[in-house]
């Protein structure tokens, strides 16, 4: 991983020296929604500090994204997952050559209530539960009383990784509670003694009980060593090795400056 | 300058302002139809309105919102329920029954209440009435219908009340003193007479109450559940249209189905509480007093 962002790092220099001759141009990115609140923070503060680059951002999922990479509809393709061997081999029929850059992790940590005495669930257990297959806590060796399953709005970023990971594209019972917010999820599992959610790493706090996942704490350190099993590293692919606007925008987000702004936008930076 | 120049200045001016509010209120309508119609390419209306699964991001999506129409529905029929007679009879007791030193100091409370934002008010539900209802029904959850019902009866009641109580008392005095004149207890004249009287204008304020309900968005999306399902009871977690709409908009894809669903979700959103003021403008034409002599 070192070695990547070092040489990251020196492709950065050089193309910062080379850009400031380089025509200002436009940036199309398109992808993954949860890629989306990244790519935006950093569009914007890429903008500012170079006034003659217009990127246009908009969503659609990763696999839009992969796709207007290989058909040539956009600049940079976001997706929250790597790309899939069928999607390569489409590239490689077009004569397409995507290079992936990972840009940031992200975690989601399942939480209840502190009154909860369950400290462990595994991810089939999970499943279950939101599959509405599990309803009692004394199932998964707690005490007796309804399960409250809390849910986000299937728009989100984070309910996507939910379903990607835990769910694994199964749906999640409509009698789950939707909260528009991880701070609303926080708030709601704090206020039910049977609730369980699920929220971004940098949302937990001690209003909340994280819970362990098949025996992992979720932490910004298991995730980035793999071990935490709701994690997943976020990805932007290019058309063949990115040169001038599009090299620019990468390196910018691979910056400190741009890992920073990965972690306002509620991911986790690589460093 | 002549003075007709100027009244005619005077005429046409107004007449600008008039169209401008009038054109972009209509603009919005138009804006409304074209970013929702393009959501029947991809699902008829009937799947639409009566689908029961609301799963929009998923591949394939499923574009049904009748647990959302419900939920809606549902949600301010319970809060009429409580707000209506609560409303209703605030009105009459500060038109009728109040002595004036009390009606000059619980008029203008009431009409405060009208002003609360209605984020408070839903934050007081999320924060406050939820534990409470959660814990006092030991129910499971307390982000519920019920809750939310609530909530919105606190928002309409200000409404029902200041609009009733104007036409409880712009009844003639002359028939109040008719009926006190036959005898008639003030309880009878105020159920037989003062009542009837005001009828349109009580039908108006609840009808106006109950679509202020109907549109409300903070309220329901902090407090009612948000779950996207058919409610069994009326502590079950319901979904109304208003709250799926800001809910869900800032990261639906712009140009995607699930975006122009959500504003397909806003033409029926437009058509109730267009249907609730065609209803409101309709019964207090029928039921208008003419004079005095039509009761």
């Amino acid at each position: 991983m070192n070695k990547f962002i070092k040489l990251i790092l020196i492709l950065t220099a050089f193309i910062l020296i080379a850009s400031s001759h380089a025509v200002a141009g436009k940036l199309v990115v398109k992808g993954s929604t949860t890629v989306l609140p990244i790519a935006q923070k950093a569009a914007e503060a890429y903008m500012a500090e170079n006034p003659d680059v217009k990127i246009s951002l908009s969503g659609g999922g990763s696999g839009n994204g992969i796709k207007a990479i290989i058909d040539g509809t956009a600049d940079i393709g976001n997706a929250s997952r790597f790309i899939k061997q069928k999607e390569v081999n489409l590239a490689n029929t077009n004569g397409v050559y995507p290079v992936p850059f990972r840009i940031a992790l992200d975690a989601i940590v399942p939480v209840v209530n502190n009154k909860n005495d369950v400290a462990e669930l595994t991810m089939a257990q999970l499943k279950d539960i939101y599959l509405g297959k599990i309803k009692d806590w004394k199932e998964v060796g707690g005490t007796p009383g309804k399960i409250v399953v809390i849910s986000r709005d299937s728009s989100s970023g984070t309910f996507g990784v939910w379903k990607d990971l835990v769910m694994k594209k199964e749906r999640v019972i409509p009698g789950a509670l939707t909260v528009p917010s991880n701070g609303g999820i926080v708030q709601a599992v704090a206020k039910t003694p049977g609730a369980i959610g699920y929220v971004g790493l940098g949302y937990l706090n001690s209003e909340i009980k994280a819970v362990k996942v098949e025996g992992i704490k979720g932490s910004d350190e298991n995730t980035l060593n793999g071990s935490f099993p709701i994690s997943r590293g976020l990805f932007m692919f290019t058309k063949g090795w990115p040169t001038g606007e599009t090299m620019g925008f990468i390196s910018f987000i691979l910056s400190k400056k741009g890992q920073e702004l990965v972690k306002k936008a509620g991911s986790i930076p690589l460093f | 300058m002549k003075r007709q120049v100027i009244d005619k200045g005077v005429h046409s001016g107004f007449l600008l302002i008039a169209l401008f509010s009038i054109t972009a209120l209509f603009l919005i309508v138009v804006f409304l139809f074209i970013e929702g119609i393009p959501i029947l390419d991809h699902v008829s209306i009937k799947e639409f309105v009566f689908g029961k699964y609301w799963y929009p991001t998923d591949d394939p999506a499923d574009f049904g919102i009748l647990s959302l129409i419900l939920g809606s529905i549902c949600v301010t029929l319970l809060s009429g329920i409580m707000a209506i007679p609560l409303g209703v009879m605030t009105a009459v007791y500060l038109a009728e029954i109040a002595s004036p030193k009390v009606a000059e100091i619980v008029k203008p409370i009431v009409e405060l209440m009208a002003s609360m934002p209605s984020v408070v008010i839903g934050f007081f539900g999320m924060v406050v009435v939820a534990p409470f209802i959660q814990q006092v029904f030991d129910i499971p959850v307390g982000l519920n219908m019920f809750n939310a019902s609530l909530m919105l009866a606190f928002m309409a009641v200000p409404t029902i009340c200041s609009i009733s109580e104007d036409a409880i008392f712009s009844v003639p005095v002359a028939l109040k003193e008719a009926s006190f004149a036959l005898g008639a207890t003030h309880f009878e004249t105020i159920v037989r007479v003062i009542i009837p009287a005001s009828l349109s204008g009580i039908c108006t304020a609840v009808i106006l109450g109950l679509s202020r309900a109907i549109g409300e968005t903070m309220v329901v999306l902090m407090a009612a559940g948000g779950a996207a399902m058919i409610p069994g009871s009326i502590f079950d977690p319901v979904r109304p249209l208003p709250a799926s709409i800001a809910a869900e908009m800032a990261e639906a894809p712009f140009g995607g189905e699930h975006y122009h669903a959500l504003f397909a979700i806003g033409i029926v959103l437009f058509v109730f509480t267009f249907m609730f003021n065609l209803l409101a403008d309709y019964v207090s034409y029928k039921f208008r007093q003419v004079g005095e002599a039509s009761l």
